[in-house]
Parts: structure tokens; sequence; C-alpha cells
């Protein structure tokens, strides 16, 4: 008697590529992979003819010759001699610093108005829905530049400062805004310690993260005395002189003053400048964001369900105390990751600076760069990888928060 | 019963009290108004700041919205009506801009005789999509969905009607390959015809047939070049191709990233996350400046049609991670119930998983619609002209030069209402399919 599970025939037959399911994914992947580099190769070699036949190279040299334009807005000293290089850097450090400054405002409004949309107070709650929903249904190109349009056009002009009745004055006599940008009074130090200022800033920040340090252990070493005697030692005198005095201090010790901007010749002068582009942009990024942030927070807080502030009730918690113990540390693991989604939106969106000319990597590196140097290939491929570094990076902190904060389970 | 009677416990109730009415602070307008706006001094105070705040914004926007003018040839003449009307510093808004150029802004420079194409192959897109977005529909519309595209192309871009119909007849070769050689050559053969034959009858035969039939019956409307396109016609287009386009080559990344071969998962995460990771008006710019690297010397296609392909490239990576969603929110056990039918991986993709997964996601490709219609604005950027770069032209015209807020307040608007609407219709599908999976 023979067996019914007697195996097959033995030996490979070529039609196993194909009907085999051992076989049958590699048969896939090789095609694949056959086709892939076809396309590959078609287009490379499409663009190796393309650039011949306009007698260009592929060669990166340019970002070692000068540049020979100007850029308004500078973090890091650059003029119109320095290299194409540089000036990518220049733009790459205004798309950094707009990101920076969009997410921080950003953060602000957005958690105030997701908040302040939950609240019981119904005339509050409906005003952060037309904020919600006005910002997120309109482009963000058109809140630029209708912000744009109101820095330049709806803003007076610096002679307007000027002569005995002038018909604009500056707010409480240190910020003026005017249609060449808003200028904001500027710290200088009048005995620095060092030459170089930037150094100056970093042993300011350097002593604020000390106090900083030494305050939160004041606050650990208060709550273990509480811990163990039962009653919590007041700390608060401690912890103001140690976050004022230091910083005060050194202040006066390098003679720090307020530049206030003034009125010189046909503009102000003195105080710090910043641009109507910069402003624009960072407003309508903030606003635009906000809005979204918002939706994430309110989402957030209502994802952590009413029986959880209900417990915390019955255990005696106070609302505030529920909040900050009960409430936020698992609204936090819900809102966080969308939140981090809405940093990269704006940092890239911050590309739309084009609207307004602000001076980012885009408009340097993948705008003036490449009109000057007919370099398109190289300059959107250098733009392109920044961009794609600065999400990747900004993912891998999410993965990183993700991690830490996710449900330990068994 | 218990042995207490009623008369003998002489502190016994017997009849109840009449029910009264709530104290006046506890009924009505008092209530509401004291419970949700002045219960705490906090709360008082944000009343406060809330109607300092509605006051300040409906007080100058309502007067200068209301009285606006709308009747005027240019700015001046406008101003010259408000001078006489309110006097010089009476601020109002000057409508006129809106009434004399709104076709612009609608449908850019295309020939006005020809308004009525757009509006209606807008209309034959809304009635092709409603058997998508509302179930309840008969099955039968959808007939009209698979042929709407190229009748819209058609009305829209205009030309002999000849050209459309022989494109769509490469489709339906393609399904007679799959339908009837199937049964026969196996199904490999069937797929690999399916694909071979249209693209052969669409780069030899198609060309010809449509010249040769459009000299016999010649049917057309005027042709239309996509530069007279503009407007908020020209941002439908390309959002509404863009996602179209996308949703197929999204679902096929989707199911790549999910997939357990190594090269197809790597290739799809990377085209993915690089799309993902650069923003649209980088691909935009590439669009306009490098795609005639890649292609062969001496190609050279409509700036619109490039605008529509990296658009396209661009959602399918965004449309990918929605439906991925899809894909993982599904229970476990359906795909293994699948398995256990002994389908096969396409069949069981086509008949069990993406059916149930595409139906969770269509909220999120609602939601990466509406995002790609407000980035449709960015193409002003590589000289196509949507709404806004319309009115940059406006401003710049000697007439309107120095008008912003009632442009803007306008495109704003249509925009809203549009976002608005899609945004609640997502919020509104939501809402049913939750309850249908509790």
């Amino acid at each position: 008697m023979t067996t019914m599970t007697d195996p097959p025939g033995q030996g490979f037959r070529l039609s196993q590529l194909i009907y085999d399911t051992r076989y049958r994914s590699l048969t896939i992947q090789m095609v694949a992979m056959i086709l892939l580099m076809l396309t590959f190769s078609w287009l490379v070699v499409n663009t190796i003819t393309n650039l011949h036949a306009l007698g260009k190279d592929f060669d990166f040299g340019f970002l070692t010759q000068p540049s020979g334009y100007d850029i308004n807005q500078r973090l890091v000293e650059y003029d119109s001699q320095s290299t194409h290089g540089r000036a990518a850097l220049v733009g790459i450090l205004n798309t950094l610093l707009v990101a920076f400054l969009g997410c921080a405002l950003a953060t602000v409004l957005g958690v105030t108005a997701g908040v302040l949309r939950l609240s019981n107070n119904w005339l509050v709650s409906r005003l952060m829905a037309v904020y919600v929903e006005g910002f997120r249904n309109v482009p963000l190109l058109l809140w630029i530049v209708l912000i744009f349009a109101l820095m330049t056009e709806g803003t007076p002009a610096p002679s307007a400062f000027r002569g005995e009745t002038p018909s604009s004055s500056m707010l409480f006599d240190a910020v003026a805004i005017t249609n060449r940008g808003v200028y904001i009074p500027a710290i200088h130090f009048a005995a620095p310690l060092f030459e170089n200022n930037f150094y100056n800033w970093l042993l300011v920040l350097i002593v604020l993260a000390v106090s900083i340090f030494v305050v939160k252990r004041i606050a650990h070493w208060a709550s273990v005395r509480q811990e163990a005697t039962g009653d919590r030692p007041t700390t608060w005198y401690l912890t103001l002189a140690i976050l004022v005095l230091p910083i005060a201090l050194l202040l006066v010790l390098m003679g720090a003053f307020l530049d206030l901007p003034s009125l010189q010749g046909f503009n102000f002068g003195g105080g710090v400048h910043l641009r109507g582009s910069l402003i624009a942009l960072w407003l309508a990024l903030s606003l635009y964001t906000g809005a979204f942030i918002a939706e994430i927070v309110r989402g957030g807080i209502l994802a952590i369900s009413a029986g959880q502030s209900e417990a915390a009730y019955a255990l005696g918690l106070r609302p505030g105390t529920t909040m900050k113990l009960v409430v936020l540390p698992q609204a936090l693991r819900v809102i966080i990751p969308p939140l981090i989604s809405q940093f990269l939106n704006l940092t890239k969106n911050s590309s739309l600076a084009i609207a307004v000319g602000y001076m980012d990597a885009r408009s340097t590196l993948g705008g003036i760069t490449i009109n000057q140097t007919g370099r398109e290939l190289e300059g959107m491929l250098l733009l392109g990888l920044f961009y794609l570094v600065l999400s990747l990076a900004i993912s891998g902190v999410m993965n990183v928060y993700n991690n830490s904060v996710k449900l330990k389970e068994r | 019963m218990s042995d207490t009677h009623a008369q003998t416990v002489a502190y016994v109730r017997e009849s109840m009290t009449e029910q009264r009415e709530p104290p006046l602070s506890e009924t009505g307008v008092y209530k509401w108004i004291h419970g949700n706006m002045l219960s705490t001094p906090l709360n008082v105070f944000l009343t406060l700041v809330s109607l300092w705040v509605i006051w300040t914004v409906l007080s100058h926007v309502l007067p200068w919205a209301v009285f606006g003018i709308w009747d005027a040839a240019s700015l001046t003449e406008c101003r010259a009506i408000r001078d006489e009307l309110y006097g010089a510093d009476g601020s109002v808004a000057c409508w006129a801009v809106i009434s004399e150029r709104w076709q612009q802004l609608l449908f850019g420079f295309y020939p006005p005789e020809g308004y009525w194409r757009p509006v209606l192959a807008f209309v034959l897109f809304l009635a092709a999509i409603a058997p998508i977005l509302f179930s309840s529909l008969p099955r039968k519309l959808l007939w009209l969905t698979l042929a709407a595209p190229f009748v819209m192309f058609w009305l829209i871009w205009g030309g002999t009607i000849w050209g459309p119909i022989c494109i769509a007849l490469g489709f339906v070769l393609g399904w007679a390959a799959i339908h009837y050689s199937g049964p026969r050559i196996g199904t490999l053969a069937a797929v690999i015809l399916a694909i071979v034959l249209p693209l052969i009858y669409w780069l030899v035969i198609a060309g010809p047939l449509a010249q040769a039939l459009s000299t016999v019956l010649p049917i057309g409307l005027n042709p239309v070049a996509s530069r007279e396109m503009g407007g908020f016609m020209l941002a439908l287009i390309i959002g509404i191709s863009g996602i179209v386009l996308s949703l197929p080559l999204g679902i096929v990344l989707a199911l790549g990233r999910q997939s357990d071969l190594f090269l197809i998962n790597k290739v799809s995460v990377i085209f993915i996350e690089v799309i993902r990771g650069v923003p649209l008006i980088v691909w935009l710019f590439t669009a306009s400046l490098l795609l005639n690297y890649f292609l062969p010397p001496g190609t050279n296609f409509d700036l619109m049609l490039r605008v529509i392909i990296m658009v396209t490239l661009f959602s399918s990576a965004y449309i990918a991670e929605v439906v991925r969603g899809g894909l993982a929110a599904l229970a476990k056990g359906q795909y293994e119930a699948a398995d256990a039918l002994g389908l096969d991986y396409w069949k069981s993709m086509r008949l069990v998983v993406l059916p149930q997964a595409l139906k969770i996601s269509i909220p999120g490709i609602v939601n990466t619609f509406i995002g790609l219609f407000k980035d449709t604005t960015l193409v002003v950027f590589i000289g196509l002209l949507d709404p806004i770069g319309l009115s940059n032209t406006i401003r710049a015209s000697t007439d309107w030069n120095g008008i912003y807020w009632e442009l803007f307040v306008f495109i704003g608007l249509c925009f809203f209402i549009f976002c608005f609407s899609m945004g609640r219709y997502s919020l509104f599908l939501e809402k049913t399919l939750r309850r249908e999976h509790r």
C-alpha cells in the first residue's frame, strides 16, 4: 500500500519559481530589482545625456566660489564675497531660526486655544472654535501674504514718528512698528568679559542653566524632607534668590544696558531690527500651526476618559493637582507624537518664505545660488537633502520619545 | 404591611407637597448665562475679554463689509465714491474689484463663452463621486464614475471627442485581455498581456485612430490650452486629479510597506519617507527645473501636466500612510480568515482586506485632500495662475493697485467654504464608521 504522503517528484523545476510559494517571493523581488535598476539607469543615462548636451557637469565646486549676492538677514558673518556654501549656511540658519520661533509660539497659541476651547465658558470656546476652523481651512500661503501685506501697507513709515506731533508713536517708548520692520530694544554689554559677543551670551546661558539646576535640586531636597518629616520647608525665597541673584550679578558685572531704538535720519537705529518678512512668516506659521495644535491638545485631553478625573476627585485631589498628576501625564502620551509631526510640518512650511522674500535655505541655496551658477541639479539635491535630514532627525526624536512613554506592558 | 399607620403617627405627611417652580436663578436664560459665562471670577474675566474681542472685530469689519462699494471701475473711482458717501476717513470695502474680476478669480483666462464647460465638468465630478461617498446610492452609478474622467478631460481641454474615447478604449482592451484570455492562458500571462496590449495600442494605434475618426466624424469643442486656465478652476483640477491619480499608487505603496518582501518593503519605505521629508515647494521646483533632465532629450510637455505628476507622487506618499493606518487598524483575524479560506495574496487583499481598510481610511483620505487642495496655492511660485497668483496680477494692475483685503477675503472665503464642508463630511463619516465598529 502506498501512502498518500509521499512527497511529489523531487528536483527543482523552473515552474516552481512562479507556482511555489517558497521561491515565488524571490522571483518577484528579482523582477522588481531588475525593473528598478532599469528605471534608475534610464533616468541616470537621460540625465547624463542632457547634462552633456547642455555642456554642464555634475560638480559641487560652486559651493566654494564667491557668491556675489547679499543677504539682508544673517545670523553669522556673511558678505557678498563669501562663498555659496556660506550663503547656504546663512539660509539654513534662517530656516532654523524661523522654525524654532514658530514652533515656540505655535505651541503657546495652540495649547492656550486647545484648553480654552474646552472651557465651560460658552463665549470663549466658540471664539476659539472660530480661530481654529478659520485658520485650518484657509491656505497658509494666503495668511503669509495677508500678514505681510498688513506689515508693509498697514503700518506707518518711519517718518510718521518724526516731528512735534507725530502721527505714530512707539509702544512703551521701546518698540517701533514700521513698514520697514519692527524695532525692539537690544541688550548690549558695556564691559564684556570676552571679545566675541557669542561667548558673553553663552556665559549668561550657562549661569541660567546652573541656577535652574540648583533650583531643581532644592525642590528635590524639599520633597525628600517632606516625605521624611511630613512638612515641607519653605523654599520660595531661596529659589527666587538663586534664580535672580547670579544672573543679575553677572549682568551688572558686564555692564548690560538696554539699547532702545530711536529715529536716526530717515530710519530707526539702535535696537534689534526684525524684518517684516520674518515677522509675517513667523506669525502666519505660528497662527496656522497653532490651530492644528489646538485640535491635537483638545483631542488629547478629551481622550483621557472622564473616569480618570472622576477617580482623581474621588481620591480627594484638587482640580489643579488632578490635571498635573493624572490627566496631563496620560494626555501627553497622546498629544506629543502628533505635536512633533506638526513641528515637522511647520519646518517644511517655512519654505513658503519665498512669498515674502525671507532668505531661508530655499531662497539662498535653492534660489539665488541656482540662478547664478545654473546648477539646478546639485542645488536642488542639496536642498532636498537638508530638509530630509531635518525631517529624519525630528522623527528620530519622536521615536525615542514614543518608546520612552509607551505603556510598559509585560 | 407595616403596623405603623400614617394616622397614628402625627408627623408623617399624608400627601405630597405641590411641586414648585425651580428658583429663578436655576432656570432659563439666567442660569445659562450664569453657568456658562459668569460662574467664577476667571470666567467673568474671560467673558469680558471675549466680548471686547468680538466687539472690536465686528465694529470694524461689519460696517466695512456691509457698506462696501460694489460698483466702480477702479480703486480711484471707488475712493471717489467713498469720499462722496462717507467722507475721506470712512473705511469701507471696495467690493467692486470682486464684482469686476470674480470670473477671473474662478476661471483664470479661460474663454468666457466656454465657462459652462468647467462648470459642467465640476457637476459631473460631483455626480461621479457621489456613489463612492454615499453607499446608499444605486451601484449602477459607478459606470458614470468610470466614464467621468474622460468626459471631464474633454470638457475642460476641448478638442476632438475621439481623443479621450480612443484612450478609454485602451483600458477596455486591458480589461478584455484579463477577462477573456485569463481562463485560457493563466492569470500571470493574462496580467502581462493586459499591461502590454494597451501600451502598444496607445503608442501605435490610438493616435492615428483618433485622427482618422475625427476627420470622418468631426465632433469637438474649441480646444483650450492649459496656460489659459487659472483661479479656483486650476486649484480644483490639480487637487482632484492629484488625489484621484494618487489613490492607486498610494494603495500599492501602503501594501508595499506592509509587505514581507525585503526589497519591495525597503523601496516603499524610502520612497514614502523621501517624499514626505521634503516640502512640496521643493518638489514643485524640481518639476519645473529638473524634470527635463530626467527624461529623454527633447521631451517637453505641459507645465500643468508636470505639476500634476509631481503632486500625484507627493500625495501618494501621504495617502500611503493613511491607507497603512487603515490596514493596521484592521483586526488580524481578517487577514487570517482570508488565508484560511485559501485566497492568494491579491485575492485576499482585493476581496477581504482592502474594502474594509479603505472604508476606515476615507476620513484620512478626505483630510489629505483638504491639505492638498490648500497646497495647490503653491503652484503660483512656478508660474501657474492660481487664485493667489491672480490676486497678485490684479494688485499689480493700474486699476486696482493697492487693494488687498477685499481680494484676500474673497479667496479665503472660497477656500474656507470648500475645505470646511469637506472637513465636516469627514467628521460625519468618522462618526458613522465608529458606530459600525462598536
